[in-house]
């Protein structure tokens, strides 16, 4: 079976478009290559960019000289950080973390010093991309190489290379006098975590390292900048949010933002990585220099080399509990890299490291520190990943050492409305409880797994899920048909489980609603598709527009109908007053000719999070001669609050697993000891392909988010959370051996255990 | 210097003038606008440039376009026929087999070739046969079964 | 990437011309899914590039009871598997055309490519040494014949001179009681350069249970793919069973002189050839008895 509701948690609401699987409202153009991304754009007169980026991972750059490259025929223009403004050090938030944009600009193009292999220097666009490679070459670029630190821990010592000459650590403690390559030190506290280990039978404290990770959607960064005459700038591009885009262009080139149009093309796939811009400025300085439209695309290398991967990190965690089940204390200390600006993902890693349970004692300390790699960026559930291979293996270590079933521990100790987290929100109603139950009455969970080298894993995960600005407009067309307009972009169905939030509240089809993603100029303010946030932002917004709309078709029905708008109801799609009844559409048809057009207008900044958690359960086979682990079955299961559309929610869990996967098995940055990454292509960056998966069940939890009318949560992000946990935890049961760094490769599984046989 | 090449696209016979260093992936999008291959990682690494050479799939941005003269090409323009969807892109559509939608016109493609290969692949024979074609959106799990969907719809079956 | 010129010959006197009177910039064009990729990351340069695909002698197939298996350089993997005669007498090739990249550079990829390649990790190398075959090379100054395991001389070089070309890989005839595999240990279970690679060819004697002959090969484990002679002679006579596999996985390790990579440590990739060796004797012994 592929998927489950779990029947004790459904609402109690029965909803005529809500939970059913239309077909999306862009997946015709989708299947037959119509859809256009960016990169199928071809703007008149439009030409190419291409960058220069530095071969070191630390230096001083000492010189650029484009002279060379300028002559050559069909070179029209070339970029270094002089061309952009001086920068601002001013903070913002992004939706999915915060930007200095000091740091940003520097990222853009490197000003004086080059932090990391790849960090772009310079640019140049000519008349074709073979043209512009070739200029880009004969930019002449003098470096002073610098050391390079490479690795969380070394990058904290004292005698560390130092990235930034006027870093001081942001804490609570007292300033630091001495600068440092830590950017902040993060701390919270609950309890009384002493006495809490104090009262605890058991206590068990692990250190874990995990290696630097990509997002990895398949379509590279690309964007067309075209600067006009006008000084209007309009910039076509693959992102995650066109407004934060325009944000971020508007600090970065200071011009306000109402001469900038961000145009969001279809995109290929984000998950965190397409917020921050990287060759979006440097088009436009390109654009504006030479007067022409500029494209630039990164090669795949690029997109690896400099792009925002997700950080390493070394993490320590201690947990204690008492002979009976329950969680007495908890510490962590936690190191994640930023790469080369601070501002790394250490914030949210270090408020979901206990985010799962009720733990009345806790301290957390966490650390953002730089380093000679690419900025890091988001990746799904942003530093919840790292934290829970910790926190769940060091859970299902005290469950085994207590004798007690993993998923009986858990529950045993489960967040639950009411709970307060160590970084101080107290939950509202959650449904982590209810996920583990359903997993307890899994077909999976109930069969038995037997077989040589196998192992059952369980581990669970937290995401907040954010809130944040959006705004929809939504047109009542003549035919009864409603058009509406939204300002996210559509990354993975959410203009279909928008649209059938909207089509729900009024008593229409889906397939009468007709969405639109449009520009920065056609829609009001809509933060980026990130945090989980589009189906239950975007869809409050599109709920309330819906409201708006049927406010004023009450008032034309009771012009037409003529009598007051307080004898019309409305149930169901159903108008009825005077002793008329119409349908919506009906009705829209007659307001039609008789009265004002209708537009309804949806805007929300919900401050909420609506909380996901997610439970796997899963079974692997290693192969005890190559240290190959193997996926045997999969279960995922989530509280979706109310899954709109199942089709995309289990699309999202199961996508979210798999990503889960790669990450716990394969997936990993790996640098030489120059500081260069050495596997920057999807050959050796080994992503998982459809034949390293099985199915990926899925089982949907619905307990309601109190704070959406349809109790929505977001569903996005959680599920990459539980994997590499849940498979660390299988693969000890299929060999006696617990692993403490991501990936499990088969080189590193083989080496454990052959050093558990020999002793070593 | 160009060269002129004639070629056979989705049925019709197609001519262009291309610089021998151009991929056939480069030539199908920037020349002749038939822009549904996409470009993920240009080393024949991720299938979203995934074209039919002769009968066979191909990573377009691995062929030389002047290796296509006298070459019958198809590409995920020439799927649907007569304004009619092929089973298999109703198969997608219906089974949600698409998130971003960025590799989907190399894995329709392809799954297009291995059931007029083999009309009734078990799931193992769909994972192997799919396994050049990357997707980092969907986790494979509805892909997989859009394909046996549309394998059981077919008309071999 | 700089622009260069194309030539496509039909005769192989023609190709075998144009390849002399180049000059060092010249690259040949089989199924290019490997020398498209190295142009356009800077590795190889090319001024001129000569697709070999339209030459009918290094385009043909042919399987013959007396000959064996005449395999043109530039015929797909493709071709190769989907002839279910030649996968079945050449069961060990089969298996590693088969994952060489995945189907859609299999249209492309040929196996004369793959080992004019000549990377160490070249999967379809190792049955070749294993089968014994010949590599059929011709150029200015005539023909020539030579046993694939002293083609390739360094990672990325072999023993063509400038001008000359591989126009066919001859594998000899498969007698009834042969049989012949190919494993690779990559870390996903396809699209991925081997970390080791084994490939084990055998001949049992009638009773099915005694090795009368063996030839084991390696690839990714030393600068060029390896023929383990010791452990191929030492098969010999041997009785078939795991341990006689695992003694000759034993043997085999010693002719592999790896290096830590990002794939793989030495000491992971010595191991590997042991399990590999092993695993695919047994194959190789199980299909032998078919």
């Amino acid at each position: 079976m592929s998927t489950e509701v779990a029947p004790d948690t459904q609402t109690p609401a029965t909803y005529k478009v809500i939970g059913t699987r239309p077909v999306r409202h862009d997946s015709a153009d989708k299947v037959t290559g119509k859809a256009v991304y960016t990169d199928d754009l071809h703007v008149p007169n439009m030409v190419f960019g291409a960058f220069v980026r530095s071969p070191h991972a630390h230096a001083r750059i000492v010189s650029i000289d484009t002279s060379d490259a300028e002559k050559m025929p069909g070179v029209l223009a070339t970029c270094t950080s002089a061309d952009l403004p001086d920068p601002w050090d001013k903070v913002d938030n992004l939706g999915e973390g915060c930007v200095n944009y000091a740091h940003l600009s520097g990222n853009v193009l490197a000003r004086n010093k080059a932090l990391y292999k790849g960090h772009a220097v310079a640019a140049v666009a000519a008349t074709d991309s073979y043209l512009a490679q070739e200029a880009a070459r004969r930019i002449r670029v003098e470096y002073e190489p610098l050391p390079a630190t490479m690795c969380v821990q070394d990058a904290m010592r004292n005698d560390a290379p130092l990235l930034h000459d006027e870093l001081i650590t942001h804490t609570l403690d007292d300033k630091p006098a001495r600068p440092s390559n830590i950017a902040s030190h993060i701390q919270f506290e609950k309890g009384n975590v002493d006495e809490g280990f104090a009262a605890a039978d058991v206590v068990i404290e692990r250190e874990f390292k995990t290696a630097t990770v990509h997002q990895g959607y398949i379509e590279p960064h690309v964007s067309v900048a075209l600067w006009n005459e006008d000084g209007r700038l309009k910039i076509w591009t693959a992102t995650q949010g066109s407004f934060v885009v325009r944000q971020q262009m508007a600090e970065l080139l200071k011009m306000p933002v109402s001469q900038i149009t961000i145009v969001p093309c279809e995109i290929g796939g984000g998950f965190g990585g397409k917020i921050s811009v990287y060759e979006q400025p440097v088009a436009a300085v390109l654009s504006r220099k030479c007067g022409r439209p500029v494209k630039i695309m990164m090669q795949r290398d690029e997109v690896f080399e400099a792009t925002g991967p997700t950080p390493a990190s070394f993490m320590r965690v201690k947990l204690g509990a008492t002979k009976d089940g329950k969680l007495t204390a908890g510490k962590a200390w936690l190191a994640f890299d930023a790469g080369a600006f601070p501002g790394g993902v250490i914030g949210p890693g270090a408020m979901c490291v206990f985010s799962c349970y009720d733990l009345p004692h806790a301290t957390v300390d966490g650390f953002d520190v730089v380093l000679n790699k690419p900025k890091t960026q988001a990746y799904r559930a942003p530093g919840s990943t790292h934290v829970a291979f910790a926190t769940e293996c060091v859970i299902d270590e005290l469950a085994e050492r207590l004798k007690i079933d993993p998923i009986e521990f858990r529950l045993n100790n489960a967040a639950k409305e009411g709970t307060r987290r160590v970084d101080g929100p107290v939950y509202p109603r959650v449904g982590l409880v209810e996920c583990l139950q359903a997993i307890q009455e899994s077909d999976h969970w109930k069969t038995p797994l037997t077989g040589p080298n196998r192992g059952r894993g369980v581990a669970c995960g937290f995401w907040f899920n954010c809130g944040l600005k959006s705004s929809v407009t939504a047109n009542v067309n003549a035919d009864g048909t409603v058009t509406l307009v939204e300002g996210s972009t559509d990354i993975g169905g959410t203009r279909t489980s928008i649209a059938m939030q909207l089509a729900e509240t009024l008593g229409i089809t889906a397939e009468d609603v007709i969405p639109q993603v449009v520009d920065t100029d056609s829609v009001g303010f809509t933060d980026v598709t990130g945090g989980s946030r589009t189906t239950f932002a975007t869809g409050l917004a599109a709920h309330e527009a819906a409201l708006d709309i049927q406010k004023q078709m009450v008032e034309q029905a009771a012009q037409i109908w003529e009598c007051s708008p307080d004898e019309v109801t409305v149930a169901d799609g159903v108008y009825q007053g005077n002793g008329k009844s119409l349908s919506f559409k009906a009705l829209a048809v007659e307001a039609d000719k008789v009265g004002i057009p209708i537009v309804g207008r949806g805007v929300v900044d919900p401050q909420c999070s609506t909380n996901a958690f997610a439970v796997n359960l899963v079974d692997v086979e290693v192969d005890p001669e190559t240290g190959k682990v193997t996926i045997l079955r999969f279960t995922v299961c989530q509280d979706a609050g109310k899954a709109i559309h199942p089709s995309y929610v289990e699309g999202q869990m199961q996508g979210g697993s798999a990503q889960g996967i790669g990450w716990a098995l394969n997936e990993e940055y790996f640098y030489g000891d120059d500081g260069h990454m050495r596997n920057a292509s999807f050959l050796d960056y080994r992503m998982p392909t459809c034949y390293d998966l099985p199915m990926i069940d899925t089982i949907i939890v619905e307990v309601a988010n109190p704070d959406h009318p349809y109790g929505v949560r977001g569903v996005g992000e959680v599920p990459i959370v539980p994997p590499p946990p849940a498979i660390a935890n299988a693969i000890y049961r299929a060999t006696g051996v617990r692993f403490f760094e991501l990936p499990m490769s088969p080189p590193t599984v083989w080496n454990a255990i052959k050093g558990q046989t020999t002793g070593e | 210097m160009k060269t002129h090449v004639t070629t056979t696209i989705n049925g019709a016979t197609v001519e262009f003038l291309c610089q021998p260093r151009q991929s056939l992936l480069a030539v199908l999008r920037d020349e002749l606008s038939l822009t549904g291959c996409k470009e993920g990682c240009n080393n024949g690494n991720c299938g979203a440039c995934t074209v039919m050479l002769d009968g066979l799939p191909v990573d377009s941005c691995l062929v030389l376009a002047v290796e296509a003269e006298g070459a019958e090409i198809e590409t995920v323009e020439g799927i649907a026929e007569q304004g009619h969807l092929h089973p298999l892109q109703q198969c997608f559509l219906e089974g949600a087999a698409l998130q971003c939608g960025i590799c989907t016109p190399g894995f329709l493609v392809t799954a297009k070739a291995l059931l007029e290969k083999n009309p009734q692949p078990s799931e193992q024979e769909i994972r192997f046969g799919l396994a050049g074609n990357l997707c980092r959106c969907t986790g494979y799990d509805k892909i997989v079964r859009a394909v046996q969907a549309a394998s059981q719809a077919s008309p071999e079956s | 990437m700089i622009d260069f010129e194309y030539a496509a010959p039909t005769q192989l006197d023609e190709a075998i011309r144009l390849l002399a009177a180049a000059g060092d910039g010249t690259r040949i064009l089989a199924g290019g899914t490997d020398i498209i990729v190295q142009l356009r990351e800077g590795l190889r340069s090319a001024d001129l590039v000569v697709d070999i695909k339209k030459i009918s002698e290094l385009t043909q197939l042919k399987l013959s009871g007396d000959k064996g298996l005449h395999l043109g350089a530039s015929v797909s993997c493709r071709r190769i598997y989907d002839d279910q005669n030649i996968a079945a007498s050449y069961p060990g090739l089969a298996d590693a055309v088969r994952i060489i990249g995945g189907w859609q550079i299999q249209s492309r990829a040929s196996v004369g490519g793959n080992l004019c390649n000549s990377s160490p990790a070249a999967d379809a190398i190792p049955p070749l040494i294993a089968y014994s075959a010949t590599a059929h090379i011709a150029g200015p100054g005539g023909k020539r014949m030579v046993p694939v395991e002293e083609f390739c001389t360094a990672p990325g070089h072999n023993i063509l001179q400038q001008g000359e070309l591989l126009v066919a890989l001859t594998l000899p005839p498969q007698p009834s009681n042969a049989g012949s595999a190919y494993q690779r240990f990559i870390p996903r279970n396809e699209m991925d350069i081997a970390v080791a690679g084994a490939a084990s060819w055998v001949q049992l004697d009638q009773s099915g249970e005694r090795i009368e002959q063996a030839r084991i090969a390696l690839s990714a484990v030393a600068p060029t793919p390896v023929f383990a002679v010791d452990a191929s002679e030492w098969l010999k006579g041997q009785v078939v069973s795991e341990e006689v596999f695992a003694e000759a996985g034993e043997l085999a390790k010693r002719v592999a002189s790896p290096i830590d990579d990002m794939r793989g440590t030495a000491e992971y990739r010595t191991h590997l050839v042991g399990v590999l060796t092993k695993r695919t004797l047994a194959t190789a012994c199980q299909r032998a008895r078919k």
